[in-house]
């Protein structure tokens, strides 16, 4: 018989905070993480992003007291996966029956820059690289399975955790997404005239573009019923992902591609469109992106379930977006809070959807969680509480 | 009970030649500096009629012949629906080759402004969305990285797909390029056996990768 995969720790960390309590807080609070940044380091002209502050992370890395030097973005998820494994000190991250999975879109590029060149081994720049230094650090004597798949990276890769814990192999799959805020970055989305000037604006009538964000989130997987801890049980419930097959930089009009990806995390769920209690969207606040999924929520029958977006709060994370978005509606299910779309102030898609304007407490024992990304791809994970 | 799935068709395009099944399709006539050259000659040769291919990064275009000659050869959008084919494919240098190319807009702002037809190719999957867009393939995506091609993986999570039904059939593989280095090897996994016949484990997907 399959068996089920369990969350049972998290963490966030973005410029709201570095546990996932924090961010929640933050986020209930209706506070933004997102502002007005005027560095070089990220652009000729000023930028709406969220960004880490620098000494805040050193601080931070700081307390762990290690000898090595390690890039940025092991920081993160060096920091981000201890934190997890002091929530639930039974995980065994050295276990050969201990996974990790990172997802992340661009990994260490900011190597690549004048001002890093030369500072590491040019091996750090390969993203399986990455995965050795996590492995290593931790005495994890897995290879680490390295997800990088556009922006729903994060997504599948807690799709690929669930999946691979069906099996006997694995008991515990530690699934961590991060990425940066780098001018490598912000200027690849200026190109494409997609970054807004503003904090961004979701799903509303004068959404202008993206803002842009740099995070961390991990989810600890779990098959082995031992390791799960309190009353409430949080069951990654099914998950899929599909293609458009239209254009690699724009999504389907017809939101065709991310139709098919909910549909089939319904049907192996056994769920119909009534029995969503909330979705946390995609909504990148882009003209075309919220459209599409305006869409597929209508095209599914979702069209009046309560939806969020979070990229007003923690800007578009990438390869981290899946993972700390899931961990929010995750403690959006824990809290029975639904947290308000930051700046969403009047519906600007074709299809109404039913966009969560302030936070507020309801009932919420599963969230649907979408995804979309360049190279035209989709994907849906279902998380419910039990 | 375990489903047994196939390794049905493979293409390989290393070294200045093309390999479709066992057998050695097209060859360099002489080695190009640029193997963007090769990639171009093998497009021209087998008359792929898809002006796209010339936008695309050399990533993405090593890509496209692989998977065209594959799916000549192996017709599956003719077998099963769009939406139950899957495309999982790893390679070990993710995008470096057009990062690098992006960066450069960055370091040298007076030679170069950044493009969106430069930084759309700095995602791996993209070669999976070209794919997909080329075919009209609908169903599940993955694109992972490691540092060789990892034939355990790849047979445990495609046969996880297969045999759950999330998939009929998976276009598979690795593709690779970066700093003039390449490396292809696409095939179909399916539960029939197809021209090869092989059956699809890290066995004999490291006997025919290799």
């Amino acid at each position: 018989m399959k068996k089920n995969a369990y969350i049972i720790a998290d963490n966030i960390i973005s410029p709201l905070g570095f546990t996932s309590v924090e961010n929640f807080d933050k986020l209930k609070s209706m506070q933004t993480g997102v502002k007005r940044w005027e560095t070089s380091a990220l652009s000729s002209e000023p930028v709406c992003a969220a960004v880490i502050e620098s000494k805040q992370l050193f601080a931070e890395f700081s307390k762990l007291k290690l000898d090595k030097t390690f890039t940025r973005l092991e920081q993160l998820l060096i920091l981000s996966i201890s934190d997890t494994l002091k929530q639930n000190p039974s995980v065994d991250i050295k276990s050969p029956k201990t996974l990790i999975v990172l997802s992340t879109t661009k990994g260490n590029i900011d190597l690549l820059s004048e001002e890093e060149k030369g500072k590491f081994d040019k091996n750090r720049l390969f993203l399986w690289e990455t995965g050795n230094i996590i492995a290593s650090h931790f005495n994890n004597p897995n290879q680490t399975i390295i997800v990088s798949n556009a922006c729903i990276s994060g997504v599948l890769a807690i799709i690929l955790g669930k999946r691979l814990l069906e099996e006997d192999t694995y008991d515990t799959i530690i699934v961590s997404g991060a990425d940066l805020m780098t001018h490598f970055v912000v200027s690849g989305f200026q190109s494409f005239k997609a970054v807004s000037n503003e904090v961004c604006k979701p799903y509303d009538v004068s959404r202008d573009g993206i803002s842009l964000g740099e995070a961390c989130g991990t989810v600890v997987l779990t098959n082995n019923e031992k390791l799960i801890s309190g009353s409430e049980k949080i069951l990654v419930k099914s998950g899929s992902s599909s293609n458009d097959a239209n254009h690699i930089s724009g999504p389907s009009r017809t939101g065709d591609g991310l139709i098919l990806a909910i549909e089939k995390t319904l049907q192996e769920a056994s769920l119909k469109s009534s029995d969503i209690d909330y979705i946390s969207g995609h909504g990148t606040a882009t003209l075309y992106n919220d459209e599409m999924e305006s869409q597929a929520i209508t095209g599914t029958g979702l069209q009046n379930v309560p939806m969020n977006s979070l990229k007003s709060y923690f800007g578009h994370t990438l390869g981290a977006a899946g993972i700390v978005e899931s961990i929010i509606g995750i403690h959006s299910m824990k809290n029975n809070t639904l947290i308000g779309t930051y700046n969403y102030k009047e519906p600007g898609v074709t299809k109404p959807l039913n966009i969560i304007k302030e936070t507020k407490t309801a009932r919420v024992n599963n969230c649907l969680k979408t995804a979309a990304g360049f190279g035209g791809c989709n994907a849906a994970v279902l998380f419910i509480k039990e | 009970m375990e489903e047994t799935n196939y390794i049905s068709v493979f293409c390989k395009i290393r070294e200045g030649k093309v390999n479709l099944n066992h057998s050695i399709i097209y060859t360099e006539e002489q080695k190009e500096a640029d193997p963007g050259m090769f990639f171009k000659s093998v497009y021209k040769h087998f008359q792929f009629n898809y002006p796209k291919f010339y936008k695309m990064d050399k990533l993405s275009q090593l890509a496209f012949i692989a998977s065209e000659l594959l799916l000549k050869d192996n017709k599956v959008t003719e077998k099963y629906n769009k939406e139950d084919i899957a495309i999982v494919i790893s390679n070990r240098s993710s995008s470096l080759e057009s990062d690098t190319e992006h960066q450069k807009t960055i370091s040298d702002t007076e030679n170069n402004i950044p493009s969106p037809a430069v930084f759309v190719y700095t995602l791996p999957n993209i070669l999976v969305g070209e794919i997909a867009i080329r075919n009209l393939i609908k169903g599940e995506n993955s694109f992972f990285i490691f540092d060789k091609f990892d034939a355990q993986f790849t047979s445990t999570y495609i046969n996880s797909l297969l045999n759950s039904g999330k998939a009929n059939c998976v276009i598979a593989g690795w593709v690779d390029y970066y700093e003039g280095n390449y490396d292809a090897f696409l095939y179909t996994a399916e539960r029939t056996p197809g021209v090869i016949g092989a059956e699809h484990t890290a066995e004999q997907l490291n006997n025919l990768y290799k």
